[in-house]
């Protein structure tokens, strides 16, 4: 009975409100238990060993010496994790999940894992890591795209080849494929083109910068069954992969995810899991394993680095002819960067005739990528909305208007093929040019950037489910880690489904034990796919509620209605009945039969793109090239906020990481291939005296695919801000800006002419 | 190694542990007191989320051995709220929504404390650079320091 | 690991001076833990100098000031005398890390790190400040743009502890300032910094200059070029970029992770000039 009509474009009581979230006071008082919080009887302590070389070959790993320290439990090598069935599931290649976990025979990057101990205290597991002998034949090693994409350049993986490529290579290469999208004629459309921007663009790798290393404590019993506690983003992720690499069953593994201190797309993979879950099995104790933030910097997954050609044509009228980019991303030392998802997003704000863009996905050596809010489209966005900035200028027409004369909007067909159903660009970019900041005057040495961006927003396989107690009171348990608040969200959307107070619901994320599979926190999709899910679940709910009105009624099921918590009559032919609370028929369950619930599980589709619209506002100081972001404004289409302050949140942490990301933010390597900066110290995250308050403007048009019109809003906020924060640079400097993070050498160096 | 008898005051409770001589004091609050509202983050004094007030000055406990607490006071988050009423800053972090995560918030409370303790009106300015050292992925610190500016005028009140 | 939290200094001098193996000193333990939770160190005693009473306070002598090696940054920046005396000291000690780090750090801590970017090292260079060392052979006074001897390593023998630094009293119309460059406003090690003091006459003609500037050497530097350049004068255009090119000139920094030499070089110019013109100013009134 998924009756989306009787919900959507009604007044709401709970959705669009700002409750307190139901986590709340916990979080607040410190008693919220994270990934590191959890502690068991009889726990051990483990770290891991890492490659201090970019790129060796690992003649012997000696962990003698270790094992014979006191106190010392357990000691990991590769030999000890071997692929069996399952994982099925993931989109990575479990052998290169397997590989990153713990090296086999060649370290591939600093920081690689090499090996692992468990030991009574973490300061005798760091004792006997000094302990391991390994022996490493150091190979040459490479950590730059363009380098790592040049004839000379070391093999990382002897027997890959470019796949997708015709003719087939005839040697091996870092590079590991090429893809292709776009439709029309390009030549075609720059031949009728009155001005042709052309650029390479470059931006360096950064972080998701959560502020919760990776952390877990697996207990293998003795009977072959397992538990997993972690900060994972995904828990059934982190079943399927560890049952997959330790070969495990799946209904052996049961894994809770803790409370988890942010992720952005960081902890969507495992790195620590099944080393913890290893060391578990070979001892018979509960293990804990916390990783330090160097390691954090050195050995998870940050975003690729890239290197990106754009060639925009545009005519004197302002309409865009042909738009053509081509993409390297290195993905770190294994295939699998988000080439595809950068090369779909770089064009998917415009409405383009003739379209395309080419991807290249690089290895190097460097820690296997991960994904990082909109993977990919930051960088596509930052070389493509740099170049409509110029475009503009040279037609000399406002970026805004720009922007809107080739805006998508419904009915476009997108680079990558679809055809949108109802967006929402047009009204952010006509809410940006409306707004008091767009309207405002530049100080000295300031400049105004505008940029667009846009994320896909994922559904996928979800469930749900949601039981009404004796008291009328109800709770909801979804499989997605809350992440930002989402448990909030869930409550109000059940409330409002249901028709009880707010404060009346309860929503735990249960553990994979206890609930049908759900995918990842990730995509966006979230409040969107278990939103939706809850909402089903409810109604799922509501159904037996009203069989059980009818019973005690004694007329027929479907002479029941729900409305505003209370069963009804549905009509006066169905009899002269006073509504019934839910509270009322939840007092009367084991009378009428039995518990009440109601759950969903389904795969989640229907999704509706978000796009955004940046405004950005740099100061710089010509002397030193120091910038301040003097003034930022996020513009976004939620298409229904349920929560709008958590819905604003994801707007300002979106627009500030991408300040962080546009100025300083930058994985640097030296001449020896190791990582320069792996603390907050020297990997350099905007702190609060570094940014103005964000402002920000809820777009809402609906996406119809969801029973409340919720559009997924966690990732399109860090699509924009590179372009628009390179823009209002480019603009205060006279000089454009092509290289991120734009950091004070840099403006420094354009300021002077360089 | 032989581990360092300690005795100390944490949020007004008299305390003994026994702590390794190199074992920093967030490390003996978590594993030794289970307090583990105090956060480690870095365990480099950059992100603030193990700040904790040790004899009225703020502190990143991830800085200061366990050794060290001997014969001093500590308060940290699970001490900020008196029983079951949460400080004005506790509450108006909830009603601005300015935690995402939650991990950072322990750190941020404690300082934002330390800071209206010490100056019961700062503007925002003074707000951002006192609270500087507590890194937020999250939140984009907007709603942190709004709470924390509407906390301070509550508490003036 | 042993630690050991002395009374005296004698005590402490007595326990480093007789430990074999590696020692290290806990006053702030802002850089000392961090060093040895990344693995830099591995000290076999811990040396706690702030039970030492002496050494936690702020005590005025010959006109100026006598810190104790346990003084935190947050105590100097409350000690309103010493803040109106040595403004550019205070604000360059307390730029050292968040709030947090102020509540623990210390200046002689900060000195004693060696660090070519240690913020107070060049206010205090500036400032004539001298470090009072206490040690096995008795006690040493070293002035602190002799204390650093390359990257990491200070002029300390083995047993020695830095007890107190000293400030000498300020004549009328003399200040000093301190600023550096980091890429974000707060938390970062400094790309370039640069203390100036200067003692002026009624009239406002600079009489004294002392400048010293740090990253931008394997050791904070005193650049007696840059001091000349504006002795003499009321600090006109001409004399700052004098001042500005004498800095410039002393530089020989490296490429790293926080800055070009290039950059460097451009930014200690600029900055020479701010600073200068900043510590003029607060002579002036």
């Amino acid at each position: 009975m998924n009756k989306i009509d009787d919900i959507s474009g009604t007044e709401y009581k709970y959705v669009g409100t700002r409750p307190v979230r139901p986590d709340g006071v916990d979080k607040v008082t410190g008693k919220a238990q994270f990934g590191a919080d959890l502690y068991a009887p009889g726990m051990l302590f483990a770290k891991i060993l890492r490659s201090p070389h970019a790129h060796a070959r690992i003649l012997s790993v000696n962990t003698d010496k270790a094992e014979a320290l006191d106190g010392v439990k357990a000691v990991l090598t590769y030999a000890d994790l071997e692929l069996g069935d399952g994982g099925h599931d993931l989109e990575d290649d479990m052998n290169h999940v397997l590989e990153n976990v713990m090296a086999r025979g060649k370290a591939l990057y600093d920081g690689h894992a090499v090996a692992a101990v468990a030991a009574n205290s973490a300061s005798i597991a760091k004792r006997a890591l000094k302990l391991i002998d390994v022996e490493y034949e150091v190979l040459p090693h490479v950590t730059d795209i363009e380098k790592a994409i040049a004839p000379d350049a070391p093999i990382i993986h002897e027997d890959m080849y470019t796949q997708d490529m015709d003719p087939k290579p005839e040697k091996p290469s870092n590079v590991a494929r090429r893809m292709e999208i776009g439709h029309g004629d390009i030549e075609a459309g720059f031949e009728k083109a009155d001005f042709i921007f052309e650029r390479r663009f470059r931006t360096e790798a950064a972080h998701q910068g959560y502020i919760e290393p990776h952390a877990c404590l697996a207990n293998y019993r003795s009977d072959g069954h397992a538990e997993i506690w972690c900060c994972t983003q995904g828990h059934f992720m982190v079943r399927s992969a560890c049952a997959a690499l330790l070969g495990m069953d799946l209904s052996k593994l049961r894994v809770t995810a803790s409370e988890i201190g942010g992720g952005f797309g960081g902890k969507t993979t495992v790195f620590i899991e099944p080393v913890a879950l290893a060391l578990s099995r070979k001892c018979g104790r509960p293990v804990k394993l916390v990783m330090d933030r160097d390691e954090v910097f050195r050995a998870s997954g940050p975003t690729p680095s890239s290197v990106i050609d754009v060639k925009i044509g545009a005519n004197k009228e302002g309409v865009i002819t042909a738009g053509f980019a081509e993409l390297w991303f290195q993905g770190g030392a294994f295939p699998g960067s988000v080439i595809d998802l950068g090369a779909m997003c770089s064009f998917a704000c415009y409405n383009l005739e003739n379209v395309k863009a080419i991807g290249w996905d690089v290895v190097v050596n460097r820690p296997k990528s991960a994904a990082y809010r909109a993977p990919g489209a930051p960088m596509a966005a930052f070389a493509v909305e740099s170049a409509l900035d110029d475009l503009a200028d040279r037609i000399g027409i406002d970026p805004i208007d720009f922007r809107l004369k080739n805006a998508a909007e419904e009915g476009t067909i997108a680079s990558f093929g679809p055809k949108f159903r109802r967006i929402g660009l047009k009204e952010t970019l006509e809410a940006a040019k409306a707004s008091d900041h767009y309207n405002s005057q530049l100080g000295p040495n300031q400049g105004r950037g505008v940029a667009s961006g846009f994320w896909f927003n994922f559904g996928g396989t979800t469930s749900a489910s949601i039981k009404i107690e004796l008291d009328g009171t109800a709770v909801v348990t979804v499989g997605t880690p809350d992440i930002g608040g989402s448990r909030a969200s869930m409550c109000q959307m059940a409330a409002e489904t249901l028709g009880i107070p707010y404060e009346d619901v309860r929503c735990i994320v249960a553990d994979t034990s206890s609930l049908p599979y759900s995918a990842t926190t990730e995509g966006s999709r979230t409040t969107h796919s278990s939103g939706m899910a809850t909402v089903y679940a409810a109604q799922n709910a509501i159904g037996v509620m009203c069989s059980r009105a009818a019973m005690i009624w004694g007329i027929p099921e479907d002479a029941v209605d729900w409305k505003d918590g209370h069963a009804r009559p549905s009509g006066a032919n169905a009899g002269d009945f006073e509504p019934m609370s839910l509270a009322e028929i939840a007092k009367k369950a084991h009378e009428t039969g039995g518990p009440i619930a109601g759950h969903c599980e389904f795969e989640a589709g229907k999704v509706g793109q978000s796009f955004g619209t940046h405004i950005a506002d740099a100061e710089i100081d010509p002397e030193t090239g120091f910038t301040k972001i003097v003034r930022y404004t996020v513009i976004q289409d939620a298409g229904r906020a349920i929560h709008p302050s958590y819905v604003e949140g994801q707007y300002q942490g979106g627009a500030v990481q991408g300040i962080g990301w546009a100025l300083n933010e930058e994985y640097i390597y030296g001449e020896d291939g190791r990582l320069q900066n792996a603390g907050f110290l020297d990997y350099r995250m905007p702190v609060c005296s570094d940014v103005p308050m964000i402002e920000t403007e809820i777009v809402e048009v609906p996406n119809t695919g969801h029973p409340f019109g919720v559009r997924g809003v966690g990732e399109t906020p860090i699509a924009p801000p590179l372009g628009a924060i390179g823009n209002a640079l480019s603009h205060a400097i006279g000089r454009r800006m092509d290289t991120i993070p734009m950091s004070p050498p840099r403006v420094l160096e354009a300021v002077n002419g360089g | 190694m032989s581990n360092i008898h300690v005795s100390a005051t944490v949020n007004g409770d008299a305390v003994e542990f026994l702590c390794e001589p190199d074992e920093s004091l967030l490390d003996s609050l978590r594993d030794r007191l289970a307090l583990t509202g105090s956060k480690e983050g870095c365990g480099t004094g950059d992100c603030g989320a193990c700040s904790v007030v040790l004899d009225g000055r703020l502190v990143c406990s991830c800085l200061v051995l366990g050794a060290e607490a001997d014969g001093r006071t500590i308060e940290t988050i699970e001490g900020v709220a008196d029983g079951d009423d949460l400080h004005p800053l506790q509450q108006k972090f909830l009603d601005h929504a300015a935690l995402q995560c939650g991990i950072c918030t322990p750190g941020f409370l404690v300082a934002a404390k330390a800071l209206l303790e010490r100056n019961p009106d700062p503007d925002e300015t003074e707000i951002r650079y006192w609270l500087a050292g507590n890194l937020c992925r999250c939140t984009g610190y907007d709603k942190i320091v709004r709470a924390v500016m509407d906390a301070a005028e509550e508490m003036r009140q | 690991m042993r630690y050991l939290a002395p009374a005296s200094v004698d005590e402490a001098v007595s326990a480093l001076a007789a430990e074999p193996g590696k020692t290290g000193i806990l006053a702030g333990g802002t850089d000392l833990l961090v060093q040895m939770k990344t693995g830099l160190i591995e000290p076999d005693l811990i040396v706690d100098i702030k039970k030492i009473n002496d050494l936690n306070a702020i005590r005025r002598e010959n006109g100026g000031f006598r810190i104790g090696a346990g003084v935190s940054g947050a105590q100097m920046g409350e000690h309103a005398e010493l803040a109106r005396a040595w403004p550019g000291v205070v604000e360059s000690v307390n730029l050292i890390g968040s709030t947090q780090i102020q509540g623990r750090a210390t200046a002689a801590g900060n000195l004693c790190n060696a660090s070519p970017a240690a913020d107070s090292v060049p206010a205090l260079i500036a400032a004539s400040a001298v470090a009072s060392v206490a040690g096995p052979g008795g006690t040493r006074e070293i002035a602190v743009e002799d204390f650093i001897a390359a990257p990491g390593q200070s002029v300390l023998e083995k047993g020695e502890i830095v007890v107190s630094l000293f400030l000498p009293s300020r004549p009328e119309h003399a200040s000093d300032a301190y600023e550096r460059f980091i890429p974000r406003t707060e938390m970062d090690i400094a790309v370039v910094g640069v203390g100036i003091s200067v003692d002026t006459s009624a009239e406002g003609e600079v009489k004294n200059a002392r400048v010293g500037i740090g990253a931008v050497a394997p050791t904070p530097l005193l650049v007696n070029e840059a001091a000349d350049a504006i002795v003499g004068t009321k600090l006109d255009e001409e004399a700052l970029e004098r001042c500005a090119s004498a800095a410039m000139a002393a530089c020989s920094p490296i490429n790293d992770k926080r800055g070009t030499i290039d950059f460097r070089i451009k930014v200690a110019g600029a900055l020479a000039k701010r600073v200068a013109k900043r510590a003029y100013c607060r002579a002036r009134g």
